[in-house]
């Protein structure tokens, strides 16, 4: 078996190492591009005082809400968690740290951390309470706030298809954060719809390449709609 | 009579240009997309990664990989593009969108914006308003000219935490169109049967009306 063949066949596997402290990624847009059966197996197991850094927190009883409720997230780094009434609470009675970044903003802290730059400075957020104890540097008369990159122990992620290289595709808006995790996970899951063979994804085409990518495990998806809207057939 | 949520959206529709690239926030800036002028084509843009989105899907095209910022279930228009979120802020901060509009809970007459969490009471995040708000040239920002309790929501100062400062130059409320500079809300259009009495009754902020005021066309 080459050293590239990163499919594992079951999620023993896919979470192997995963450890109580430590930093996640999971890629995501609400409930859009999750890797639900990761996220599953870390709810399944005892592992807890998780630093996880994630867009959105999940619905009640649906992807990252299931961690909260079963407060296995110790810090919550995200932007927006309007959806989701129990974290409210748990931040409001102190159960859990909350880290609220602007979705850009966290969006290039991922990014750099993935890309090996430690710092940028970013207009977002300057003169408001995101930019407290922040350093503001001048640019051509703007002012600009100084950001620091992230970067993660573990990124787990959702893909369309991989190729057992793990390059990956993904597919319409479930792509959101997943790209950039990958990059920033100093292990980084794919967890897929289909697995093929290399050559079978157009090189052309491929949004993360295999490089970024340790382990690729075939999931079974629910797709669960936050919104679901749509108009009569006219 | 004060506009509805609907008047709002075609009012500030008339700011479309063909060609535009245009950021829709949750809320009334989303419903702008159902009354855009006849003969111009205006690309929508959704930060969570497309260019292009399009209206609601039928029950059978519902797609749940294909949602906006709001979550909704949507389709996308040919021609349309995907991307990763951080393509999404490239575009958004490095000043690529013609239009961004948005809600707020408090606008004041420097152009600050307060729109993202009420203290103890509620927390939701900014998603990615902050952002928007820090680069875009063009930004209107929609909402009702009072709130639930019937407090102006045009103030001297944001009282609430703020998502940007100095950057908001035009609002569009059920009552009135309004410009923000030098330190003041200036009066552009008022609602039909609306008066500058009451207009400058519910605005909170220094409000200055100059010349002729005329009556929004809806």
């Amino acid at each position: 078996m080459s050293g590239f063949y990163k499919v594992v066949d079951n999620y023993e596997k896919a979470l192997a190492g995963l450890q109580d402290n430590m930093t996640i990624m999971v890629g995501g847009f609400g409930l859009c591009g999750i890797p639900e059966g990761l996220i599953q197996k870390i709810y399944n197991s005892e592992i807890k005082n998780l630093r996880c850094i994630s867009n959105n927190a999940g619905i009640d009883d649906f992807g990252l809400g299931l961690l909260l409720k079963k407060r296995q997230i110790k810090t919550m780094i995200a932007s927006y968690v309007g959806e989701n009434a129990l974290f409210e609470t748990l931040f409001f009675n102190k159960e859990m740290e909350v880290i609220l970044t602007p979705q850009g903003t966290l969006a290039e802290k991922i990014r750099a951390g993935g890309a090996g730059i430690p710092a940028f400075y970013t207009p977002t957020g300057f003169g408001t309470l995101i930019a407290q104890d922040k350093e503001v540097r001048e640019f051509n008369g703007r002012h600009y706030i100084l950001e620091e990159a992230l970067t993660a122990d573990f990124s787990l992620i959702k893909a369309w298809k991989a190729d057992t290289m793990g390059n990956l595709i993904y597919r319409k808006t479930a792509m959101n954060f997943n790209p950039i995790m990958a990059a920033a996970g100093r292990i980084t899951i794919a967890e897929v719809e289909e697995i093929v063979e290399p050559q079978e994804l157009d090189a052309n085409f491929i949004h993360t390449p295999g490089i970024y990518v340790d382990r690729v495990i075939k999931g079974t998806f629910e797709k669960r709609i936050e919104n679901k809207t749509f108009r009569s057939k006219e | 009579m004060p506009l509805n949520r609907e008047q709002i959206a075609k009012r500030i529709a008339q700011e479309l240009k063909d060609g535009y690239y245009v950021n829709l926030g949750i809320g009334i800036p989303t419903l702008v997309a159902n009354y855009i002028p006849k003969n111009i084509q205006v690309i929508f843009q959704s930060e969570n990664g497309l260019l292009g989105a399009g209206g609601f899907p039928t029950e059978a095209e519902v797609d749940p990989d294909l949602i906006n910022a709001g979550k909704q279930t949507i389709t996308a228009i040919p021609g349309a593009c995907y991307f990763s979120s951080a393509d999404s802020f490239a575009m958004i901060r490095g000043g690529h969108i013609d239009l961004t509009i948005l809600g707020a809970l408090e606008v004041d007459e420097e152009g600050n914006i307060a729109s993202w969490m009420i203290p103890n009471k509620m927390l939701k995040g900014m998603g990615g308003a902050m952002d928007l708000v820090a680069s875009a040239k063009n930004i209107i920002v929609a909402m009702p000219h009072t709130n639930k309790d019937g407090q102006s929501k045009l103030l001297k100062r944001c009282q609430l935490p703020l998502t940007g400062v100095r950057c908001i130059h035009k609002v569009v409320t059920d009552l009135a169109v309004l410009e923000i500079k030098d330190g003041a809300f200036y009066l552009k259009e008022r609602a039909p049967d609306v008066s500058i009495d009451a207009i400058r009754q519910l605005t909170k902020g220094q409000l200055i009306v100059e010349g002729d005021i005329s009556i929004i066309e809806i």
